[in-house]
This record gives structure tokens, sequence and C-alpha cells, in this order.
């Protein structure tokens, strides 16, 4: 038993016995012990990050328990734990710790509490397995695990149809995805005969410009398991095609977005094509379609982000951008720089969800951004945590100097793109610009509609649902005093968020701000980059981390040019202006709608795939099952025997003479018989 | 020589006579129930024709055994037969359809 | 012709008739005597072919007790003669047709044994033999408690049920007397029957 084994199966335990026992042990201790097993788990991880990044420690694997030996099919549970794996288990477990610890406050007023920690250790057991995971089915298995733990988290508020929807729609979506990945595993053990991953990427290199036979084509072997394998990616990390479920899945709790939907769940797509990326190498082709899906997906997500109102829709929207990022760098070969965006992204995207919960909490849960305004005053914690969250993600800093999280991983990804010697690098570059330019204004617009200008917070109904609630009480002692509609708050006084929600999200500030200047080095330098990799399955291009660096200026600074220009649009437009809003979206109406409703793709696949399958279940309904399995089954056998019991019943006539005639003609037919017969 | 087919004869045209006595007479069951007997009858005289001819005593034993019989079942045929007689006054089956199915 | 062959035909003539009338006569009290004849004429047959126990039998059985029964039945109820033979004659086609197919058969079966295509089949090895050396009843009484004794019992058996049904059927419970239960003159308990009570001298009781 190391420590591997417990940082992986304690979350497992405390959700069991929180699960389970809730009846028996009550609410409180089911929320100590998961977050406490959390915070155990966390403890236990950072030292095997930090081993790994100064040298001490190498990769091995820690076995569990056999389980499948079947002719030439043969894997069991193990725990690898190399440098790939450590980094996802920082973030997997304090990220999740820190989540368990703010759902004390958050979630204070649900009776269903409980069932949400052991939900949330859950997925983090799942999680765990995914990324530890040394063959593929170990891997798939912690795949299911976490679209499950997101169904059932998506769901938690199981009384609520939308919520429900949404559970169904993103299980739905992964599925499509994970028949991608399924079809990839089983090319890959067809083709290499074993599912381990560390035989699949030694013998990759042999299997270049073999051929396949795929649906009565002739196609590259290596090009089709890759794209295969990535299907699932984009299913589960909600790239362009697949990514309709996870605007809805914000259905779910605030700290379910920030674990899952932010830092862990939507990262395994990225994990699983840096764990795989010698195998991605020996298909150029396989990494063009990641390039081009992951920049398209970036510059999807920031339009549509730009016009949302809803406070999570925006970060939700942010999040897929910034995925797409880590894939369009993974696909230009910097797998290095992909999981070093990842590892800060989780981070400044949890501290940013946990801020808009804390946010949400404050406004006694409106969302919309339309009825914020003027918050920091009211909430300053709060405000400068979400200002730390936004200007990491946003990438503020100083080339040559420093700078905030994302200033350090998001350029070096701008930065390899440029210097990458990959077929659509100059795409992703120009992409990644732009896209940094709208992540810059819709985050800095979502600061100022939020925490600057007046409060607009009258018009919305939870806040005067609070009031209800409030004033009652007030009017009877204090009378109509109250001056409600002079400055927009409708007498409404916001408060900070309780402590537990406030530690999270300091730690997490502290994350957004120091991650990237700290462990930069291990991440994506080429040198103390390469020691580091070296202990993973990761590929590091060693040549292109170079060449990263020694991009031009003006490259180097596109980036922090691009943030300027996206903050001063936001500022101008929303705190100088008071309708430059509006009348840009009267002006493009079209633009606006267009980018409103996500680029139609909801409509799309309702039309293509979601009507055509009810109406084939309809057909299979009425026609195949009613129509013919009923008809001739059991309807068709009661039909007959009633029909016939009909006839029979004539022969009942209930006179004494019908069946003594009767008698006497069975008599002389059996005589006759008799008598012909012989 | 009186040979068997002699015997078989008187049983044969006793037993169409039974089977006519059921048919023609709808109206009234006791001369059903006698036309049961005589069939019976007919069947007694073959058994015993066939024992004695064929030298084997069991066919004596059946119809002792027939005879048994036919005296349980007239017996109760009888008695329900009076029953119906008290619950409709009369003995006319013809029209009695109450255990039509 | 023979004495046997005689009397043979004279039985075998009267047994005819006597079922002809028991059917077609009118009134059922005719019926029942014609009956009667019909199984006294067998019972001769019987006594012709050597099986006297089974004659007895018929006699005692046949006319004593089941053709005195319909006796009894038929004098008991009132019945009206009139309107029994109405519908006589509706019947006569089909039954007259089935009844000609009846007898042609058994006539044809009758010929082909006498054109010696059909043979009689012969007992099987072991089986009881008439002999003219043992009575009648001696073999038969042989025979009936020996290997054929369950049937023996289960034909008591029969009888007994029929007996039992019979009154079953026909008990009428009379109204207005008053019987015994003895069923519940056995459960009695004395604590249900009898109460003690200590009275002082002088009071009376209420019972």
């Amino acid at each position: 038993m190391t420590s591997i084994h417990i940082i992986v199966f304690l979350p497992l335990l405390a959700a069991l016995v929180a699960g389970l026992g809730q009846r028996f042990i009550g609410a409180v201790a089911a929320k100590t012990i998961t977050t406490a097993g959390l915070f155990t788990a966390s403890l236990l991880s950072w030292p095997i990050f930090i081993g790994f990044l100064n040298g001490s420690e190498t990769a091995y694997v820690a076995p569990v328990m056999n389980w499948v030996q079947s002719g030439d099919l043969s894997f069991d549970w193990e725990l690898r734990v190399d440098a790939l794996t450590a980094v996802m288990l920082v973030v997997i477990t304090t990220v999740s710790a820190l989540v368990h610890l703010y759902s004390w406050g958050y979630m204070e007023e649900d009776p269903d509490q409980p069932r949400f920690f052991a939900y949330l250790s859950l997925f983090t057991f799942a999680m765990l397995m995914l990324v530890t995971a040394n063959n593929l089915v170990q891997m798939f298995f912690g795949w299911e695990g976490v679209g499950l733990a997101s169904y059932l988290l998506i769901g938690f508020w199981y009384k609520k149809p939308s919520a429900n929807a949404a559970a169904i729609k993103a299980f739905v979506v992964n599925r499509v995805g994970d028949l991608g990945f399924m079809l990839g595993i089983f090319g890959v053990f067809w083709l290499f005969g074993t599912v381990s991953i560390p035989d699949i990427l030694a013998a990759a290199p042999d299997k270049v410009g073999s051929s396949i036979g795929f649906l009565g084509f002739r196609v590259d072997t290596m090009s089709l398991l890759c794209i295969l394998l990535f299907i699932g990616a984009m299913g589960k990390s909600a790239q362009l095609g697949l990514h309709t479920w996870l605007p809805d899945a914000m259905e779910g709790p605030t700290p379910v977005s920030a674990l899952i939907h932010a830092a862990t769940m939507v990262t395994a797509g990225v994990f699983m094509v840096c764990r795989l990326s010698p195998l991605f190498e020996t298909s150029q082709f396989a990494l063009d379609v990641v390039t081009i899906v992951g920049a398209t997906t970036a510059i999807f997500a920031a339009t549509v982000g730009l016009v949302q109102t809803d406070i999570k829709r925006v970060i939700a929207y942010s999040t897929c951008s910034q995925l797409g990022y880590m894939f369009f760098a993974a696909g230009t070969g910097a797998y290095g720089a992909a999981m070093f965006h990842l590892f800060t992204h989780a981070f400044f995207k949890a501290l940013l969800f946990l801020g808009a919960g804390s946010v949400i909490h404050a406004m006694h849960h409106e969302q919309d951004m339309r009825y914020y305004g003027g918050l920091r005053k009211h909430i300053p914690l709060t405000f400068w945590a979400m200002m730390a969250g936004t200007l990491a993600i946003t990438g503020v800093g100083i080339v040559g100097v420093g700078g905030f999280a994302g200033f350090y991983s998001k350029d070096a990804i701008i930065e390899a793109a440029f210097a990458s010697h990959s077929t659509f690098h100059m795409y992703a570059f120009g992409i990644g610009v732009l896209a940094a330019l709208l992540t810059s204004f819709y985050s800095w617009r979502l600061m100022f509609l939020t925490f600057f200008g007046t409060p607009r917070w009258a018009q919305s109904e939870h806040i005067q649902h609070a009031m209800h609630d409030h004033g009652d009480h007030d009017d009877h002692a204090h009378g109509h005093a109250h001056d409600t509609h002079i400055d927009g708050t409708a007498g409404y006084h916001p408060h900070e968020s309780p402590l537990p929600m406030l530690i999270p999200l300091g730690v997490l500030t502290l994350g957004a701000v120091l991650a990237g200047f700290v462990f930069h080095g291990g991440f994506i330098d080429a040198e103390t980059g390469k020691a580091f990799w070296a202990n993973s399955t990761l590929f590091f291009n060693e040549h292109l981390m170079h060449a990263m660096h020694e991009v031009p200026l003006s490259v180097k600074l596109s980036s922090t040019v691009a943030m300027l220009t996206g903050l001063l649009v936001a500022y101008v437009m929303y705190q100088q202006s008071k309708d430059a809003p509006q009348r840009l979206a009267t002006a493009f109406a079209p633009l606006y709608r267009f980018f409103l409703n996500k680029w139609y793709f909801d409509e799309l696949y309702d039309a293509v795939f979601v009507r055509p399958a009810f109406w084939f279940g309809r057909l299979f309904w009425k026609q195949g099952d009613i129509g013919i399995i009923d008809r001739f089954g059991p309807n068709g056998s009661a039909a007959v025997v009633s029909f016939g019991s009909k006839l029979a019943v004539k022969m009942q006539s209930g006179y004494l003479y019908t069946y003594a005639l009767v008698m006497l003609l069975g008599l002389v037919t059996a005589v006759s018989w008799m008598m012909v017969r012989t | 020589m009186i040979g068997i087919e002699h015997y078989l004869v008187v049983s044969s045209i006793l037993f169409v006579m039974g089977v006519l006595g059921i048919f023609l007479n709808r109206k009234n069951v006791i001369i059903i129930l006698m036309a049961i007997e005589l069939i019976l009858l007919a069947v007694n005289i073959n058994l015993v024709a066939f024992s004695v001819f064929l030298g084997d005593l069991t066919g004596q034993i059946f119809a002792m055994f027939v005879l048994t019989v036919a005296a349980g079942e007239a017996a109760i045929g009888l008695a329900i037969l009076v029953i119906y007689f008290r619950g409709r006054g009369t003995i006319a089956v013809d029209d009695v359809n109450r255990m039509k199915g | 012709m023979t004495v046997a062959a005689f009397t043979f035909y004279a039985f075998a003539l009267t047994t005819l008739t006597g079922g002809l009338f028991t059917v077609i006569s009118r009134n059922p009290v005719h019926s029942v005597l014609w009956l009667i004849l019909a199984f006294l004429s067998s019972a001769g047959l019987f006594v012709i072919l050597g099986a006297e126990f089974i004659a007895m039998l018929l006699v005692i059985v046949y006319v004593g007790a089941v053709a005195v029964l319909f006796l009894f039945v038929v004098m008991m109820l009132d019945i009206d003669f009139a309107e029994l033979r109405a519908g006589f004659v509706k019947n006569v086609p089909l039954g007259l047709l089935l009844a000609v197919v009846l007898a042609a058969e058994l006539v044809l079966g009758i010929g082909a044994y006498q054109a010696g295509a059909v043979t009689l089949g012969t007992p099987e090895a072991g089986a009881a033999t008439v002999s003219a050396a043992v009575p009648n009843i001696e073999a038969i009484g042989g025979l009936l408690y020996s290997k054929y004794v369950f049937m023996f019992e289960t034909a008591g058996l029969i009888l007994l049920v029929a007996m039992v049904g019979a009154i079953v059927l026909t008990h009428r419970k009379s109204h207005g007397t008053r019987g015994q239960s003895i069923s519940s003159q056995v459960q009695r308990r004395p604590e249900d029957a009898t109460r003690n009570v200590n009275q002082p001298v002088g009071q009376g009781i209420e019972l």
C-alpha cells in the first residue's frame, strides 16, 4: 500500500461511506469524511509532483489487482505514476478538495448534502482512475466513471426538468464521443494485440505508413486510430461538434461546474491526447485534425461567449475556448505547453467559477449579469478573487518579466503555434491571437457588468423575492420609508460569502497569480522541461520548445496587445458609454443573434439527429412494437384464443339432445372408421 | 346351431333400439334413462356371449361391474330427475338450455 | 330345430319385443313393465349360455332394484302424458337414419365373421376358463376375490357414492322440526353451562 493507493482509493471509500451510510452517520459526518479524505489525498499528491519536478522521483507502476486474462487480451488494475500523472493528481485533488470545502458554504441550505459530497468524491475517484491508468481499458473505466458522475451531478437537483434534460444531454453527447473512443481501443487492440499504454507507444512507430480497411475504404492506420481516439476526447472536452452539452451543464450547482467543467473532467481529453502523444506523433494528419478542431473551437466559443448574459455561461464558453487552445497546442506539437495551460487553467477557471458562485450566492441566486452592477463595494473579497482570475485568464503580464498564470501558459501556446512546423500552425496562431482578444473582451465585460457601474438589481426576480421575504418583516417595524427606485438596489444588501467559500477562493487566487511563475520551468522550458517530461509518456519536442522562446518580439507581444485591445474595448463599451452594447447589437443584429444562439448548433442537431431519432423511435413503437410484435404476439394469441372459444362455445348449446346427437355421431364415425380400416 | 353371431345380432339390435329410444323421446326423461338401461343390457349380452364362446371368465366379471355401474347410474339419474321435477314441475327437457356455454 | 335353438329364439324374440315397446310405449308405466320383460328374457338367454350367476344377478339387481326404482319414480311424479308425445315425429328421420347406419355396420361385422374374414381372438394365457366341472358361481367367486379384488372394492365404493349421492341430492330440510345438534351437545363445556354462585342466605338468585 503506497501513497498512490491511498490517493486514489480514499475518495472512493469516502464516497461509499458518505453515500451509503448517510442515514447512519448524518450529514455533517458525511461532509467531514469526504472533505477530509480529499484534503488527505491532496496533501499526499503534492510531494509526488514536487518529487518529479526536482528529479527525485521516477515513473513506476503500482499494481492493484488482476483483471482480465482472456486469450490474447490481458490487462490488470494498475496505477501508473509518472510526471504527467503527477500534474493531474495535483490538479484533481487540490481543486476537488477546495470544491468540497467550498460546498460546505454554498450548499448549506440544501437538504441533500451527503449525496452531493458523495458524488463529488465518487467523481474524484473516477478521474483519478483515469489519470493513473496504465492501459486503455482502465482509462475507459475512468472515462465512463466521470461521465456518470457528471450526469449525477448536473442532474443533482433532479426535481428540475431542465436539470434532468441537461444531464441526459451531457451523457448522450459524451456517449457519441465514447463510441469513437471505443472504436479506437478496439482498433488499437486489433492492431497491436495489447491495450497496455507503454506497449502501444513503443510499438507505434513500426506501424507508420500501414493501411487498414475501414467501412470499405483503405485508410492510413495510425491516422484512423488517432482520429477515433480524438473523437472521444472531443466529446469529453466539449470540442466543436460535441460541445453542445457544456453550456447546459451549468444547470448543476456551481461547485460542480468548477470541479468538473473547468478543471478536471473536460481536461480528460487533453490529458488523453498528451498521454498518447507518441501515438499521435506518428500521424501528421491526425495532428492536423486536432489542430483545426481545437483552433476552431477556440474561436467559436469565444464569439458565443461575447454575447451571453448568464455569468456561468460566459465562463463555460470561456472554458470551451481555452480547451480549444490546449488542443491546438497539442496539435502543433507543444504537448508540454498544453499541459501547462491545463495546469494553470484549472486554477484560474476554478477560481472564476467559484467566484461566480460567490456572486450568485450574494445576489440570492440571480445569474443574469444584466441585473448585476456595482458589486465591488459590497463583496470586495469576491471582487478581488475574480479580478485575480480575470488577470490570469487574459494573460496579463510583461514580456521578459513575468505575469499572472495565464500569461505564461497562453503565451507559450501562441508562441509554440507560431514556431511549429505543423501544417496549419499559422491558422492556429492567428486564431490564438484573435481568441485572446475576444477572451480579454468578454472577461473584462463580465467584470465591468458585475462589479462596476451602478446597481441594476431592482428588475431581478430573485432580488424581488429576497426583498419580499425580507421586506415583509421590515415593513411591520419600520413602515414604508424605503426609497427603492432611485439607486436600483431595491433596498437589497448583498453580503460576502461565508468562510468555507472564501478560503478556497483565497487558495485559488494564490494559484492563479503564482502558478505560472513558479512552475513554468518544469513544463515548457527546454532543458528542465525535458528532464521533467522524460519521466512520462508525453512527447516532448525540445526543438520546438527552443524555437518557441526564440520567436520574434512581435509574436511575443501579440497576445499582450490582444489582451490590452480587448480590455480597452470592453472598458469603452461598458464603462464609458451607456448604450454602446445595444447599438452594436442592433447594428449587427443577424450576427448578434447568430452568436447568441450558439451558431444555431443546437437547432441543427435537433433537426438532424433528435427529430429523426424520435421519428424512428415512434415508428418502431407504433408500427413495430404495437403493430407487429403485439399484434402477432400477446394480443394476437389472445384474439385467436377468444375467436376459437367463440366457435367452441356454439357446441355448448345447453340442450340435452345436441349432446346426445353429438355423442351418437361420434360413435357412428368411430365405428365406420374401424370398419373401413379393417 | 346357435353360434356367437346369433347372440351378437340380438345384442346389436337391442343396442340400436336403445339409441333410437334416446332420440325419439325428447320430452320424457324417464324413457331416456330406460333406453340407457337397454343399451347397457345389450352390452352385457355381448360380454357374456364372448366370455362363454371364448372360454374366458373375464367377460362375466366385467358384465358384473357394468351391472353395478348401471345400477348406480340409474339411482343418481333418477335422483336428479326428481329434483328437476321438483323445480320445474315437468320432465320435458328439450327446451332447457341453462347450461349453455 | 333343437330345444336349445327354440329356447334361444323364444327368449331372443321376447327380449327384442320388450326393448322395442319400452321405447315406443305411450305410458311410462307400461314402458317400465316392458323393460322388466326385456330383463327377464335376457336372464333366460344368460342361463342358456351357462352364465347362471349373471342371470340371477340380472333378475335380482336389474329387475328387483333398478326397474322397481323406475316404477317408484314414475308413479311418484305427476306426469302429464299428453304433451309428452308432441315432438315425436320431428326427429324420426335423423334418428332413423343413424340407427340404420349403425345396424348396417353391426350386421356387416357379423357377416364378415361368418364369411371367415375375421376370427375370434384367443384368450390370453393364464386367464380363467369356463369349465363345465366348476359351477359358474364358484368360478366367478374364485376369480373375483383374487385377481379382481380391487375392482370389486371399487365397485362397492361406487355403490356407496351412488347411495350417498342420491340421498344428498334429494334430501329436503324439513322446517318446523326440532332436531338435535349432536356436535354442539358433545362440545358443551361445563363452564358455559354452569355458573357457581355464592349467595348469602335468604337472598334470591338471578338466573
